[in-house]
Protein backbone atom coordinates (compact mmCIF):
# COMPACT_ATOMS: atom_id res chain seq x y z
CA UNK A 1 0.00 0.00 0.00
CA UNK A 2 1.40 3.69 -0.98
CA UNK A 3 2.49 5.72 1.98
CA UNK A 4 -0.14 8.14 0.77
CA UNK A 5 -3.25 5.94 1.13
CA UNK A 6 -3.50 6.62 5.19
CA UNK A 7 -3.87 10.41 4.41
CA UNK A 8 -6.51 9.97 1.33
CA UNK A 9 -8.66 6.96 4.10
CA UNK A 10 -8.17 10.06 6.59
CA UNK A 11 -9.35 12.84 3.86
CA UNK A 12 -12.00 10.99 2.58
CA UNK A 13 -13.48 10.42 6.30
CA UNK A 14 -13.20 13.91 6.96
CA UNK A 15 -14.74 15.14 3.81
CA UNK A 16 -17.66 12.45 4.84
CA UNK A 17 -18.30 13.57 8.26
CA UNK A 18 -18.65 17.12 6.87
CA UNK A 19 -21.31 15.77 4.48
CA UNK A 20 -23.12 14.27 6.87
CA UNK A 21 -22.65 17.25 9.19
CA UNK A 22 -24.33 19.10 6.04
CA UNK A 23 -27.14 16.96 5.65
CA UNK A 24 -27.98 16.98 9.25
CA UNK A 25 -28.25 19.90 9.65
CA UNK A 26 -30.45 20.46 6.30
CA UNK A 27 -32.47 17.55 8.07
CA UNK A 28 -32.49 19.33 11.60
CA UNK A 29 -33.87 22.73 9.56
CA UNK A 30 -36.40 20.75 7.92
CA UNK A 31 -37.52 18.65 11.18
CA UNK A 32 -39.99 21.90 12.42
CA UNK A 33 -41.97 22.06 9.82
CA UNK A 34 -42.25 18.35 9.73
CA UNK A 35 -42.97 18.49 13.45
CA UNK A 36 -45.99 20.68 12.42
CA UNK A 37 -47.34 17.71 10.15
CA UNK A 38 -48.28 14.84 13.03
CA UNK A 39 -49.80 12.52 11.10
CA UNK A 40 -46.62 12.20 9.17
CA UNK A 41 -44.61 11.66 12.10
CA UNK A 42 -46.86 9.18 13.99
CA UNK A 43 -47.08 7.30 10.67
CA UNK A 44 -43.35 7.29 11.28
CA UNK A 45 -42.60 6.33 14.77
CA UNK A 46 -45.67 3.68 14.06
CA UNK A 47 -42.93 2.03 11.35
CA UNK A 48 -40.12 2.60 12.96
CA UNK A 49 -41.39 1.62 16.87
CA UNK A 50 -44.16 -0.17 16.72
CA UNK A 51 -43.18 -2.64 14.18
CA UNK A 52 -39.83 -3.12 16.10
CA UNK A 53 -41.78 -3.96 18.90
CA UNK A 54 -41.80 -8.08 18.41
CA UNK A 55 -37.94 -8.20 17.71
CA UNK A 56 -37.50 -5.90 20.74
CA UNK A 57 -39.81 -7.69 23.44
CA UNK A 58 -38.02 -11.55 22.33
CA UNK A 59 -34.76 -10.17 22.39
CA UNK A 60 -35.43 -8.44 25.48
CA UNK A 61 -36.88 -11.12 27.47
CA UNK A 62 -33.91 -13.52 26.28
CA UNK A 63 -31.59 -11.48 26.67
CA UNK A 64 -32.71 -10.62 30.42
CA UNK A 65 -32.72 -14.23 30.88
CA UNK A 66 -29.38 -14.92 29.93
CA UNK A 67 -28.20 -12.30 32.37
CA UNK A 68 -30.06 -14.13 35.39
CA UNK A 69 -28.59 -17.14 34.54
CA UNK A 70 -25.00 -15.83 34.52
CA UNK A 71 -25.17 -13.37 36.88
CA UNK A 72 -27.10 -15.98 39.33
CA UNK A 73 -23.94 -17.91 38.55
CA UNK A 74 -21.52 -15.41 39.58
CA UNK A 75 -23.33 -14.14 42.70
CA UNK A 76 -23.76 -17.31 44.04
CA UNK A 77 -19.99 -17.94 44.38
CA UNK A 78 -20.30 -14.82 46.76
CA UNK A 79 -23.34 -15.81 48.62
CA UNK A 80 -24.61 -12.78 47.20
CA UNK A 81 -27.67 -14.35 45.02
CA UNK A 82 -30.07 -11.44 46.43
CA UNK A 83 -28.91 -8.94 44.42
CA UNK A 84 -29.46 -10.66 41.31
CA UNK A 85 -32.55 -8.21 40.41
CA UNK A 86 -29.60 -4.92 41.25
CA UNK A 87 -27.39 -6.51 39.00
CA UNK A 88 -29.40 -7.01 36.06
CA UNK A 89 -31.45 -3.81 35.79
CA UNK A 90 -28.23 -1.82 36.48
CA UNK A 91 -26.42 -3.76 33.47
CA UNK A 92 -29.92 -3.70 31.80
CA UNK A 93 -30.91 0.23 32.17
CA UNK A 94 -27.01 1.68 31.96
CA UNK A 95 -25.94 -0.62 29.14
CA UNK A 96 -27.62 -3.93 27.30
CA UNK A 97 -31.13 -1.86 26.64
CA UNK A 98 -29.72 1.15 24.75
CA UNK A 99 -27.19 -0.94 22.92
CA UNK A 100 -28.72 -4.16 22.18
CA UNK A 101 -32.00 -1.84 21.26
CA UNK A 102 -29.89 0.31 18.78
CA UNK A 103 -28.12 -2.71 17.37
CA UNK A 104 -31.22 -4.30 16.85
CA UNK A 105 -33.27 -0.99 15.51
CA UNK A 106 -30.36 -0.61 13.13
CA UNK A 107 -30.86 -3.95 11.78
CA UNK A 108 -34.89 -3.97 11.66
CA UNK A 109 -35.96 -0.75 11.38
CA UNK A 110 -32.28 1.87 9.80
CA UNK A 111 -32.34 -1.01 7.08
CA UNK A 112 -35.95 -0.31 5.82
CA UNK A 113 -35.50 3.26 6.12
CA UNK A 114 -32.76 3.10 3.97
CA UNK A 115 -33.38 0.81 1.10
CA UNK A 116 -37.31 2.43 1.57
CA UNK A 117 -35.70 6.23 0.32
CA UNK A 118 -33.27 4.44 -2.12
CA UNK A 119 -35.96 2.64 -3.80
CA UNK A 120 -37.79 6.05 -4.10
CA UNK A 121 -34.36 7.72 -5.72
CA UNK A 122 -34.62 4.90 -8.05
CA UNK A 123 -38.13 5.36 -9.21
CA UNK A 124 -37.90 9.20 -9.70
CA UNK A 125 -39.81 9.44 -6.48
CA UNK A 126 -37.63 11.95 -4.66
CA UNK A 127 -37.02 13.90 -8.30
CA UNK A 128 -41.04 14.04 -8.61
CA UNK A 129 -41.39 15.78 -5.18
CA UNK A 130 -38.49 18.14 -6.45
CA UNK A 131 -40.76 18.99 -9.81
CA UNK A 132 -43.43 19.87 -7.89
CA UNK A 133 -41.55 21.82 -5.26
CA UNK A 134 -41.87 19.41 -2.75
CA UNK A 135 -38.91 19.32 -0.96
CA UNK A 136 -38.00 15.28 -0.48
CA UNK A 137 -35.87 16.07 2.77
CA UNK A 138 -38.83 18.07 4.41
CA UNK A 139 -41.45 15.77 3.21
CA UNK A 140 -39.65 12.22 3.41
CA UNK A 141 -36.50 12.31 5.36
CA UNK A 142 -37.52 14.82 8.41
CA UNK A 143 -39.96 12.10 9.71
CA UNK A 144 -38.22 9.68 9.13
CA UNK A 145 -35.39 10.44 11.16
CA UNK A 146 -37.77 12.26 14.03
CA UNK A 147 -39.82 9.22 13.96
CA UNK A 148 -36.59 7.10 14.58
CA UNK A 149 -35.40 9.77 17.17
CA UNK A 150 -38.51 8.97 19.40
CA UNK A 151 -38.56 5.65 18.88
CA UNK A 152 -35.16 4.33 20.44
CA UNK A 153 -35.85 5.66 24.18
CA UNK A 154 -39.17 3.95 23.94
CA UNK A 155 -38.00 0.78 22.29
CA UNK A 156 -35.42 0.88 25.32
CA UNK A 157 -37.87 1.14 27.79
CA UNK A 158 -39.92 -1.75 26.78
CA UNK A 159 -36.45 -3.33 26.38
CA UNK A 160 -35.47 -2.36 29.91
CA UNK A 161 -38.89 -3.40 31.44
CA UNK A 162 -38.69 -6.77 29.74
CA UNK A 163 -35.45 -7.78 30.31
CA UNK A 164 -36.02 -7.58 33.82
CA UNK A 165 -38.90 -9.30 33.78
CA UNK A 166 -37.03 -11.81 32.03
CA UNK A 167 -34.29 -12.03 34.67
CA UNK A 168 -37.09 -12.15 37.35
CA UNK A 169 -38.61 -15.24 35.98
CA UNK A 170 -34.91 -16.72 36.12
CA UNK A 171 -34.09 -15.55 39.40
CA UNK A 172 -37.55 -15.72 41.11
CA UNK A 173 -39.17 -18.27 39.35
CA UNK A 174 -36.30 -21.21 38.42
CA UNK A 175 -34.29 -20.03 41.43
CA UNK A 176 -36.54 -19.04 44.27
CA UNK A 177 -35.17 -15.91 44.74
CA UNK A 178 -37.94 -13.99 47.48
CA UNK A 179 -39.94 -11.50 45.23
CA UNK A 180 -39.62 -9.27 47.96
CA UNK A 181 -35.75 -9.48 48.32
CA UNK A 182 -35.60 -9.57 44.25
CA UNK A 183 -37.71 -6.41 44.01
CA UNK A 184 -36.88 -4.10 46.91
CA UNK A 185 -32.91 -4.34 46.25
CA UNK A 186 -33.56 -3.54 42.59
CA UNK A 187 -35.70 -0.84 43.96
CA UNK A 188 -33.63 0.43 46.28
CA UNK A 189 -30.08 -0.03 44.05
CA UNK A 190 -31.60 1.54 41.01
CA UNK A 191 -31.25 5.53 40.93
CA UNK A 192 -32.32 8.37 38.79
CA UNK A 193 -29.18 8.86 37.14
CA UNK A 194 -28.78 5.08 36.10
CA UNK A 195 -32.26 5.77 34.44
CA UNK A 196 -30.82 9.01 33.24
CA UNK A 197 -27.75 7.55 31.53
CA UNK A 198 -29.50 4.68 30.12
CA UNK A 199 -32.14 7.62 28.06
CA UNK A 200 -29.23 9.92 27.47
CA UNK A 201 -27.76 6.61 25.29
CA UNK A 202 -30.98 5.98 23.74
CA UNK A 203 -31.15 9.21 22.25
CA UNK A 204 -28.08 9.34 20.91
CA UNK A 205 -28.30 6.10 19.53
CA UNK A 206 -31.79 6.96 18.20
CA UNK A 207 -30.13 10.28 16.65
CA UNK A 208 -27.00 8.18 15.18
CA UNK A 209 -29.20 5.49 13.59
CA UNK A 210 -31.58 7.33 11.93
CA UNK A 211 -29.06 9.95 10.71
CA UNK A 212 -26.75 6.83 8.58
CA UNK A 213 -30.04 4.82 7.80
CA UNK A 214 -31.50 8.54 5.69
CA UNK A 215 -28.41 9.55 4.62
CA UNK A 216 -27.67 6.34 2.88
CA UNK A 217 -30.28 5.95 1.50
CA UNK A 218 -30.97 9.79 0.51
CA UNK A 219 -27.46 9.57 -1.44
CA UNK A 220 -27.73 5.27 -2.57
CA UNK A 221 -26.68 5.08 -5.84
CA UNK A 222 -30.04 4.45 -8.68
CA UNK A 223 -29.88 1.04 -9.22
CA UNK A 224 -31.03 -2.28 -7.69
CA UNK A 225 -26.94 -2.65 -6.33
CA UNK A 226 -26.68 0.45 -4.93
CA UNK A 227 -29.27 0.62 -3.02
CA UNK A 228 -28.43 -3.13 -1.08
CA UNK A 229 -25.08 -1.41 -0.76
CA UNK A 230 -26.74 1.46 0.70
CA UNK A 231 -28.63 -1.21 3.37
CA UNK A 232 -25.49 -2.79 4.01
CA UNK A 233 -23.70 0.43 4.77
CA UNK A 234 -26.55 1.44 7.11
CA UNK A 235 -25.95 -1.61 9.34
CA UNK A 236 -22.26 -1.66 9.23
CA UNK A 237 -21.93 1.74 9.99
CA UNK A 238 -24.75 2.14 12.79
CA UNK A 239 -23.17 -0.83 14.67
CA UNK A 240 -19.73 0.20 14.51
CA UNK A 241 -20.65 3.95 16.08
CA UNK A 242 -23.11 2.71 18.13
CA UNK A 243 -20.23 0.59 19.97
CA UNK A 244 -17.63 3.75 19.84
CA UNK A 245 -20.16 6.07 20.95
CA UNK A 246 -21.26 3.66 23.49
CA UNK A 247 -17.94 3.64 25.09
CA UNK A 248 -17.49 7.10 24.78
CA UNK A 249 -21.02 8.12 26.76
CA UNK A 250 -19.77 5.18 29.76
CA UNK A 251 -16.64 7.12 30.00
CA UNK A 252 -18.17 10.07 30.66
CA UNK A 253 -20.55 9.48 32.88
CA UNK A 254 -18.53 6.54 35.06
CA UNK B 1 -40.58 41.98 -15.81
CA UNK B 2 -41.37 38.41 -16.46
CA UNK B 3 -45.36 39.14 -17.50
CA UNK B 4 -43.48 41.55 -19.85
CA UNK B 5 -41.14 39.31 -21.54
CA UNK B 6 -44.27 36.96 -22.34
CA UNK B 7 -46.26 39.85 -23.55
CA UNK B 8 -43.54 41.18 -26.12
CA UNK B 9 -43.59 37.34 -27.49
CA UNK B 10 -40.37 36.17 -25.98
CA UNK B 11 -40.09 32.24 -26.18
CA UNK B 12 -41.87 31.02 -23.16
CA UNK B 13 -38.93 28.96 -22.57
CA UNK B 14 -35.38 29.61 -24.26
CA UNK B 15 -32.24 27.73 -24.45
CA UNK B 16 -29.31 29.83 -25.95
CA UNK B 17 -25.88 28.58 -26.65
CA UNK B 18 -25.69 25.70 -23.34
CA UNK B 19 -22.90 23.69 -22.92
CA UNK B 20 -22.99 21.38 -20.10
CA UNK B 21 -20.95 18.12 -19.44
CA UNK B 22 -20.62 15.43 -17.24
CA UNK B 23 -17.01 15.16 -16.07
CA UNK B 24 -15.12 14.59 -19.09
CA UNK B 25 -18.57 13.72 -20.94
CA UNK B 26 -19.87 16.43 -23.66
CA UNK B 27 -23.69 16.58 -23.51
CA UNK B 28 -24.40 19.40 -24.98
CA UNK B 29 -22.00 22.00 -26.76
CA UNK B 30 -23.72 24.86 -28.40
CA UNK B 31 -27.50 23.97 -27.46
CA UNK B 32 -30.41 26.47 -29.17
CA UNK B 33 -34.28 25.70 -28.16
CA UNK B 34 -36.75 27.71 -28.03
CA UNK B 35 -40.78 27.01 -26.94
CA UNK B 36 -43.15 29.27 -28.22
CA UNK B 37 -45.99 29.97 -25.86
CA UNK B 38 -49.31 27.52 -26.36
CA UNK B 39 -47.24 25.24 -28.92
CA UNK B 40 -46.16 21.41 -28.74
CA UNK B 41 -42.39 21.26 -29.47
CA UNK B 42 -41.05 18.02 -29.53
CA UNK B 43 -37.37 17.25 -28.57
CA UNK B 44 -36.00 14.21 -30.55
CA UNK B 45 -32.85 12.53 -31.08
CA UNK B 46 -31.18 8.97 -30.82
CA UNK B 47 -31.10 7.06 -27.11
CA UNK B 48 -27.80 8.93 -24.91
CA UNK B 49 -28.35 12.02 -26.73
CA UNK B 50 -29.10 14.05 -23.48
CA UNK B 51 -32.89 14.87 -24.15
CA UNK B 52 -33.81 14.50 -20.66
CA UNK B 53 -31.45 16.06 -19.90
CA UNK B 54 -32.24 19.39 -21.20
CA UNK B 55 -36.17 18.53 -19.20
CA UNK B 56 -33.64 18.42 -16.14
CA UNK B 57 -31.97 21.86 -17.41
CA UNK B 58 -35.00 23.41 -17.98
CA UNK B 59 -36.73 22.54 -14.55
CA UNK B 60 -33.17 24.04 -12.66
CA UNK B 61 -32.47 20.34 -11.39
CA UNK B 62 -28.66 20.56 -13.45
CA UNK B 63 -27.15 24.06 -14.39
CA UNK B 64 -25.12 24.31 -17.03
CA UNK B 65 -21.47 24.90 -17.63
CA UNK B 66 -22.07 28.56 -19.93
CA UNK B 67 -25.12 29.99 -21.69
CA UNK B 68 -28.70 30.91 -20.83
CA UNK B 69 -31.68 28.79 -20.07
CA UNK B 70 -34.53 31.35 -19.44
CA UNK B 71 -38.58 30.08 -17.96
CA UNK B 72 -40.74 32.51 -18.07
CA UNK B 73 -37.88 35.29 -18.99
CA UNK B 74 -36.38 33.94 -15.85
CA UNK B 75 -32.64 32.76 -15.64
CA UNK B 76 -33.24 29.21 -14.23
CA UNK B 77 -29.84 28.58 -13.16
CA UNK B 78 -29.46 31.66 -11.01
CA UNK B 79 -32.52 31.30 -9.14
CA UNK B 80 -32.87 30.75 -5.30
CA UNK B 81 -34.05 27.29 -4.27
CA UNK B 82 -37.67 29.59 -3.28
CA UNK B 83 -37.96 30.99 -6.61
CA UNK B 84 -37.70 27.68 -8.20
CA UNK B 85 -39.61 25.96 -6.86
CA UNK B 86 -42.26 28.93 -7.04
CA UNK B 87 -41.47 28.27 -10.62
CA UNK B 88 -41.75 24.66 -10.64
CA UNK B 89 -45.42 25.27 -9.42
CA UNK B 90 -46.19 26.80 -12.46
CA UNK B 91 -44.45 24.27 -14.25
CA UNK B 92 -45.78 19.78 -14.96
CA UNK B 93 -43.89 17.31 -15.09
CA UNK B 94 -44.31 13.86 -16.50
CA UNK B 95 -42.27 11.10 -16.07
CA UNK B 96 -40.85 8.24 -17.88
CA UNK B 97 -41.83 5.94 -15.52
CA UNK B 98 -44.93 7.81 -13.80
CA UNK B 99 -43.12 8.44 -10.66
CA UNK B 100 -46.05 8.15 -8.51
CA UNK B 101 -45.86 8.21 -4.77
CA UNK B 102 -45.67 4.06 -3.87
CA UNK B 103 -47.60 4.57 -0.55
CA UNK B 104 -50.26 6.82 -1.60
CA UNK B 105 -53.76 5.81 -3.39
CA UNK B 106 -54.42 7.05 -7.15
CA UNK B 107 -55.89 9.84 -5.46
CA UNK B 108 -53.65 10.86 -3.07
CA UNK B 109 -50.86 11.06 -5.50
CA UNK B 110 -53.09 13.20 -7.33
CA UNK B 111 -53.71 15.38 -4.90
CA UNK B 112 -50.63 15.64 -3.19
CA UNK B 113 -49.27 18.76 -4.97
CA UNK B 114 -52.46 20.20 -3.98
CA UNK B 115 -52.06 19.33 -0.22
CA UNK B 116 -48.60 20.63 -0.24
CA UNK B 117 -49.00 23.84 -1.89
CA UNK B 118 -52.21 25.25 -1.72
CA UNK B 119 -54.98 24.98 1.79
CA UNK B 120 -58.14 24.15 -0.10
CA UNK B 121 -61.48 22.25 1.83
CA UNK B 122 -61.10 18.36 1.28
CA UNK B 123 -64.17 18.66 -0.07
CA UNK B 124 -63.25 21.00 -3.02
CA UNK B 125 -60.17 18.90 -3.35
CA UNK B 126 -62.09 15.84 -4.05
CA UNK B 127 -63.92 17.50 -6.66
CA UNK B 128 -60.90 19.03 -8.19
CA UNK B 129 -59.14 15.92 -7.86
CA UNK B 130 -61.82 13.70 -9.35
CA UNK B 131 -62.37 15.98 -12.16
CA UNK B 132 -58.63 15.65 -13.08
CA UNK B 133 -58.62 11.95 -12.80
CA UNK B 134 -62.51 11.92 -14.93
CA UNK B 135 -59.82 13.88 -17.44
CA UNK B 136 -57.31 11.01 -18.30
CA UNK B 137 -60.32 8.29 -17.88
CA UNK B 138 -59.65 7.08 -14.21
CA UNK B 139 -61.89 8.04 -12.07
CA UNK B 140 -62.70 4.74 -11.30
CA UNK B 141 -59.11 3.99 -10.11
CA UNK B 142 -58.95 6.71 -7.73
CA UNK B 143 -58.97 4.22 -4.58
CA UNK B 144 -56.48 1.85 -6.35
CA UNK B 145 -52.57 1.70 -5.42
CA UNK B 146 -49.78 2.39 -8.03
CA UNK B 147 -48.76 -1.13 -7.68
CA UNK B 148 -52.10 -2.40 -8.95
CA UNK B 149 -51.72 0.04 -11.99
CA UNK B 150 -50.65 -0.84 -15.38
CA UNK B 151 -47.66 0.99 -17.29
CA UNK B 152 -50.04 3.30 -19.43
CA UNK B 153 -52.74 3.83 -16.49
CA UNK B 154 -49.26 4.86 -14.50
CA UNK B 155 -48.79 7.39 -16.94
CA UNK B 156 -52.01 8.70 -17.33
CA UNK B 157 -52.45 9.29 -13.21
CA UNK B 158 -49.09 10.86 -13.45
CA UNK B 159 -50.81 13.19 -16.17
CA UNK B 160 -53.74 14.16 -13.62
CA UNK B 161 -51.03 14.73 -11.33
CA UNK B 162 -49.35 16.99 -13.21
CA UNK B 163 -51.91 19.02 -14.18
CA UNK B 164 -53.66 18.83 -11.37
CA UNK B 165 -51.72 22.48 -10.40
CA UNK B 166 -52.82 24.28 -13.86
CA UNK B 167 -49.56 24.44 -14.90
CA UNK B 168 -48.54 26.68 -17.79
CA UNK B 169 -45.79 24.37 -19.40
CA UNK B 170 -46.30 20.60 -19.33
CA UNK B 171 -42.93 18.80 -19.88
CA UNK B 172 -43.38 14.86 -20.97
CA UNK B 173 -40.25 12.98 -20.82
CA UNK B 174 -40.49 9.96 -23.22
CA UNK B 175 -44.37 9.70 -22.70
CA UNK B 176 -44.80 6.64 -25.62
CA UNK B 177 -41.94 4.02 -23.98
CA UNK B 178 -43.64 0.84 -23.36
CA UNK B 179 -46.88 1.52 -24.38
CA UNK B 180 -49.52 -0.62 -25.87
CA UNK B 181 -50.59 1.18 -29.70
CA UNK B 182 -54.26 1.57 -27.67
CA UNK B 183 -52.58 3.26 -24.88
CA UNK B 184 -50.10 5.44 -26.89
CA UNK B 185 -53.15 6.88 -28.69
CA UNK B 186 -54.99 7.83 -25.14
CA UNK B 187 -51.56 9.26 -24.48
CA UNK B 188 -51.02 10.94 -27.69
CA UNK B 189 -55.13 12.32 -27.81
CA UNK B 190 -54.18 13.69 -23.76
CA UNK B 191 -51.51 15.81 -24.99
CA UNK B 192 -53.56 17.03 -27.27
CA UNK B 193 -56.41 17.73 -25.90
CA UNK B 194 -54.62 19.72 -23.25
CA UNK B 195 -52.48 21.59 -25.18
CA UNK B 196 -55.99 23.16 -26.72
CA UNK B 197 -58.82 23.27 -23.83
CA UNK B 198 -56.23 24.34 -21.31
CA UNK B 199 -54.13 26.23 -23.65
CA UNK B 200 -50.59 24.33 -21.77
CA UNK B 201 -47.25 24.59 -23.31
CA UNK B 202 -46.24 20.94 -24.12
CA UNK B 203 -42.38 19.92 -24.84
CA UNK B 204 -42.10 16.84 -25.47
CA UNK B 205 -39.11 14.32 -25.02
CA UNK B 206 -39.61 11.21 -27.24
CA UNK B 207 -37.84 9.62 -30.29
CA UNK B 208 -41.54 8.42 -31.70
CA UNK B 209 -40.89 9.30 -34.96
CA UNK B 210 -44.70 8.82 -36.13
CA UNK B 211 -46.32 9.60 -32.93
CA UNK B 212 -44.80 13.49 -32.67
CA UNK B 213 -45.41 13.73 -36.86
CA UNK B 214 -48.95 13.41 -35.50
CA UNK B 215 -49.07 16.58 -32.91
CA UNK B 216 -45.84 18.69 -32.89
CA UNK B 217 -45.73 22.35 -33.93
CA UNK B 218 -42.13 22.41 -33.59
CA UNK B 219 -39.57 19.32 -33.89
CA UNK B 220 -35.52 19.81 -32.71
CA UNK B 221 -33.61 17.04 -33.57
CA UNK B 222 -30.73 16.70 -31.39
CA UNK B 223 -27.51 14.89 -32.04
CA UNK B 224 -23.63 14.58 -30.86
CA UNK B 225 -24.23 17.78 -28.18
CA UNK B 226 -26.76 20.43 -30.98
CA UNK B 227 -29.56 20.94 -32.66
CA UNK B 228 -29.02 19.29 -36.11
CA UNK B 229 -32.52 19.91 -37.73
CA UNK B 230 -35.48 22.10 -36.70
CA UNK B 231 -38.90 22.77 -37.95
CA UNK B 232 -42.32 20.99 -38.19
CA UNK B 233 -42.45 17.09 -38.67
CA UNK B 234 -43.22 17.42 -42.47
CA UNK B 235 -40.33 19.68 -43.11
CA UNK B 236 -38.18 17.34 -41.14
CA UNK B 237 -39.19 14.61 -43.26
CA UNK B 238 -38.66 16.28 -46.19
CA UNK B 239 -34.22 17.46 -44.82
CA UNK B 240 -31.66 15.69 -46.34
CA UNK B 241 -29.13 15.58 -44.02
CA UNK B 242 -27.94 12.28 -43.19
CA UNK B 243 -28.45 12.05 -39.83
CA UNK B 244 -32.51 13.61 -40.22
CA UNK B 245 -32.68 10.84 -42.68
CA UNK B 246 -30.85 7.90 -41.17
CA UNK B 247 -33.10 9.01 -37.50
CA UNK B 248 -36.65 9.22 -39.80
CA UNK B 249 -35.91 6.18 -41.61
CA UNK B 250 -34.61 4.19 -38.55
CA UNK B 251 -31.72 2.88 -40.23
CA UNK B 252 -29.50 1.51 -37.96
CA UNK B 253 -25.82 2.24 -39.15
CA UNK B 254 -25.10 6.13 -40.55
CA UNK B 255 -23.74 9.25 -39.00
CA UNK B 256 -25.04 8.03 -35.81
CA UNK B 257 -22.79 5.17 -35.55
CA UNK B 258 -24.25 1.32 -34.66
CA UNK B 259 -21.42 0.10 -33.05
CA UNK B 260 -20.34 1.84 -30.01
CA UNK B 261 -16.22 3.05 -30.46
CA UNK B 262 -13.76 0.37 -30.41
CA UNK B 263 -10.53 -0.65 -31.77
CA UNK B 264 -9.63 -3.13 -34.77
CA UNK B 265 -12.13 -6.23 -34.51
CA UNK B 266 -10.02 -8.85 -35.87
CA UNK B 267 -6.69 -7.26 -33.85
CA UNK B 268 -9.12 -7.74 -30.50
CA UNK B 269 -9.68 -11.03 -31.48
CA UNK B 270 -6.29 -12.51 -32.08
CA UNK B 271 -5.32 -10.48 -29.00
CA UNK B 272 -5.42 -13.21 -25.78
Amino acid sequence: MSAGAPDIGLRGGVIKLGAVTRFLLRVLGQSVPALKRPRLLVAQIYNAGARSLVIIMLSGVFVGMVLGLQAYDLLARFGSESALGVAAALGLIRELAPVLTALLFAGRAGTALASEIGLMGATDQLTAMEMMAVDPVRYVVAPRFLGGVIAMPLLTAIFDCVGIYGTQLIGVTMMRIPPGTFWSQLVNAVELRDIREGFIKSVVFGVTCSLVAVYEGYYAEPTAEGVGLATTRTVVTSAVLILMLDYILTAMFL
Amino acid sequence: MNKQAEESGEALIDVRDVHYAIGTHTVFSGLNVRVAQGSITAIMGPSGTGKTTLLRLIMGQVRPQSGQVRVFGQDVPSLARTELYALRQRVGMLFQNGALLTGMSVFDNVAFPVREHARLPEAVLRELVLMKLQAVGLRGAAGLMPSELSGGMARRVALARAIVMDPEVLLYDEPFVGLDPISKGVILRLIQSLNRAMKITSVLVSHDVTEISRIADQTYLIAGGKVVAEGSPAALEQDGTAVVKQFISGAPDGPVPFHYPAGDYFTQLLQR
